[in-house]
């Protein structure tokens, strides 16, 4: 028996198509032969495949039937859940408006460029940024420089004092030197022209005549000039501007010689009254409100050491005065009226006779 | 069953004796029932009409060969269950395609189906194999294997078709057929 015949046999036998006594007899082969037996089961296996193979191309193509019965677009329309408008403009439409939204992105890039627009952007601003930063410079700059310079700031300020009701002023000589032109401001804040009538260098003296209209006179003076020394201990005090207004300043006499750097210097006393450079020629005063000298601010700068020019240098330097260049002669006043008055009264009385001196040069 | 109805969705019971019985009236309408139900998943998930289509037709015959194997028990509502099986076919063949976002719109309720879906895959690629070894095996030996086996057709027939004159070369013919389509079939990987 070849292979075929096996095959036919065992065709016959799963299709039912064997005689009784065939199928018996082929039974006992298969049971007894595992090698036909699995042949049997093996081509039972394979025929069931190409069965079921054209089974399902035959189910398909009968679906395929169904199906094309079916009206697949309009069924679609009805199912498919419709977007909104711009979302399907967007569907419909996005390469067209990707492209439309690169070239106008492009072409305002290119017209950026071009237009120099990039690349000068970051300049302008560091230009910017530096003026700002220079603008705040001149703030500062003005902030400071204006705490200490009014706003008709003299180039050199001092203080001095009536030695004469006709409005004759003494002050320092290095406060009038280099002047171009000098005014006197009341403690009432009227300002007078000045001219330096007469100096002396040597002793830092200068006096000043009032040389305005506005001025008529000052009356009399409420203090007399001291000729003689004062003694260490005794109780004085200045007036003066070292600042806008006038301030008082309160101390002792501390020693009847001055110091020059390493010499001692007899025209001057020591006093124990804090001063700065606004109160040189500033008047010193005894507790009585006779002058006994005339505040010279520290040029020597030592330390905690202000000096005042005696008071005796003073009347020897106006009398000194060439006779031509005055009006009339200047007498001083001999009289002292504030003698038995309290310090508070003393002062009332004195300040109007009390400038702040303002020195304008190139 | 005398008692068929021939219009409008057919019951469940209805549509496993209609598959049982071969019956194309039930078969047809069961199609047009369910489609639009499947057509509505897929092209509302990144799909088209072909999609829906091919999901649909691979789940009616998951059902079909299911129901004619007998071991098909109707523990859900078979809409359920078409909607299941489809759903799970298309996710799959979505993420096959790169397309799935994670993210799936549901029209209706559906089951854990994994299992159906997994012996339908190794049923697909015998058919796809007997599909490919037939095309391979040529003329006129493809006509032989599918006019005896599929068609049921006797070598009598099949004689007078080819024109061989005698009966035992045709069936010589017909098993070196056969043989070849073995070989083509298991030959493949």
């Amino acid at each position: 028996m070849n292979d075929n015949e096996l095959l036919e046999q065992i065709e016959r036998y799963l299709n039912g198509e064997m005689t009784k006594q065939e199928r018996a007899a082929f039974e006992i082969l298969r049971s007894e032969n595992a090698e036909i037996n699995e042949k049997v089961v093996e081509h039972k296996h394979f025929t069931n495949l190409i069965k079921q193979y054209g089974e399902r191309l035959e189910l398909e193509k009968r679906l395929d039937a169904i199906h094309n019965e079916i009206d697949v677009e309009t069924l679609e329309d009805e199912l498919k859940i419709h977007p909104s408008f711009i979302v399907r403009l967007w569907r419909n439409h996005h390469s067209k408006i990707s492209v439309a939204a690169s070239i106008a992105i492009f072409s305002v890039l290119v017209t950026l460029f071009y237009t120099g627009y990039l690349t000068n952007r970051d300049q302008d601003y560091r230009y910017l940024s530096g003026e700002i930063a220079q603008i705040k410079q001149q703030m500062k700059t003005q902030q400071r420089v204006g705490m200490k310079v009014p706003v008709n700031p003299g180039n050199i300020r001092g203080t001095g004092f009536a030695v004469s009701s006709n409005g004759c002023i003494v002050t320092n000589f290095h406060v009038v030197r280099n002047a171009d032109s000098v005014y006197v401001q009341s403690v009432d804040g009227k300002s007078y022209r000045a001219k330096v009538l007469y100096t002396e260098p040597q002793n830092d003296i200068a006096v000043l005549q009032i040389n305005d209209t506005s001025f008529k006179t000052l009356g009399t003076l409420p203090y007399a000039f001291k000729n003689s020394e004062t003694e260490i201990g005794e109780s004085v005090f200045t007036l003066g501007y070292p600042r806008d207004a006038m301030v008082l300043g309160p101390g002792y006499l501390t020693a009847s010689t001055g110091f020059n750097g390493a010499t001692t210097d007899s025209t001057f006393y020591q006093v124990s009254i804090p001063v700065t450079f606004g109160n040189s020629g500033g008047p010193l005063l005894d507790n009585k409100g006779n002058i006994i000298g005339i505040i010279k601010a520290s040029e020597t700068h030592v330390e905690g050491a202000n000096f005042a020019i005696k008071s005796n240098y003073l009347i020897k330097a106006i009398q000194d005065i060439p006779a031509d260049s005055l009006n009339r002669p200047l007498i001083l006043n001999t009289k002292n009226t504030l003698a038995n008055l309290t310090r508070v009264q003393q002062i009332k009385k004195l300040q109007n006779y009390v400038f702040m001196v303002r020195v304008y040069n190139q | 069953m005398n008692i068929e109805s021939t219009s409008g969705t057919p019951t469940d019971s209805e549509v496993i004796l209609g598959i049982l019985n071969n019956s194309e009236n039930v078969l047809k309408r069961l199609y047009v029932a369910y489609f639009p139900m499947v057509m509505q998943l897929i092209i509302n998930n990144n799909g088209d009409a072909d999609d829906a289509k091919d999901i649909y037709q691979e789940g009616i015959i998951i059902l079909y060969n299911k129901v004619k194997t007998g071991d098909f028990e109707l523990s859900s509502k078979l809409k359920t269950y078409i909607y299941s099986v489809c759903r799970r076919l298309w996710l799959k063949r979505l993420s096959q395609l790169n397309r799935y976002g994670g993210d799936i719109k549901d029209f209706e309720e559906y089951l854990a189906v994994d299992d159906e879906t997994e012996k339908n895959n190794e049923r697909d690629i015998q058919f796809n194999r007997m599909g490919d070894a037939l095309n391979l095996l040529g003329e006129p030996c493809k006509t032989i294997i599918e006019d005896f086996y599929i068609h049921n057709r006797s070598m009598k027939e099949i004689c007078e078709n080819f024109g061989y004159t005698n009966a035992d070369n045709a069936k010589t013919q017909k098993y070196k057929c056969l043989q070849r389509l073995k070989k083509l079939f298991f030959q493949q990987t």
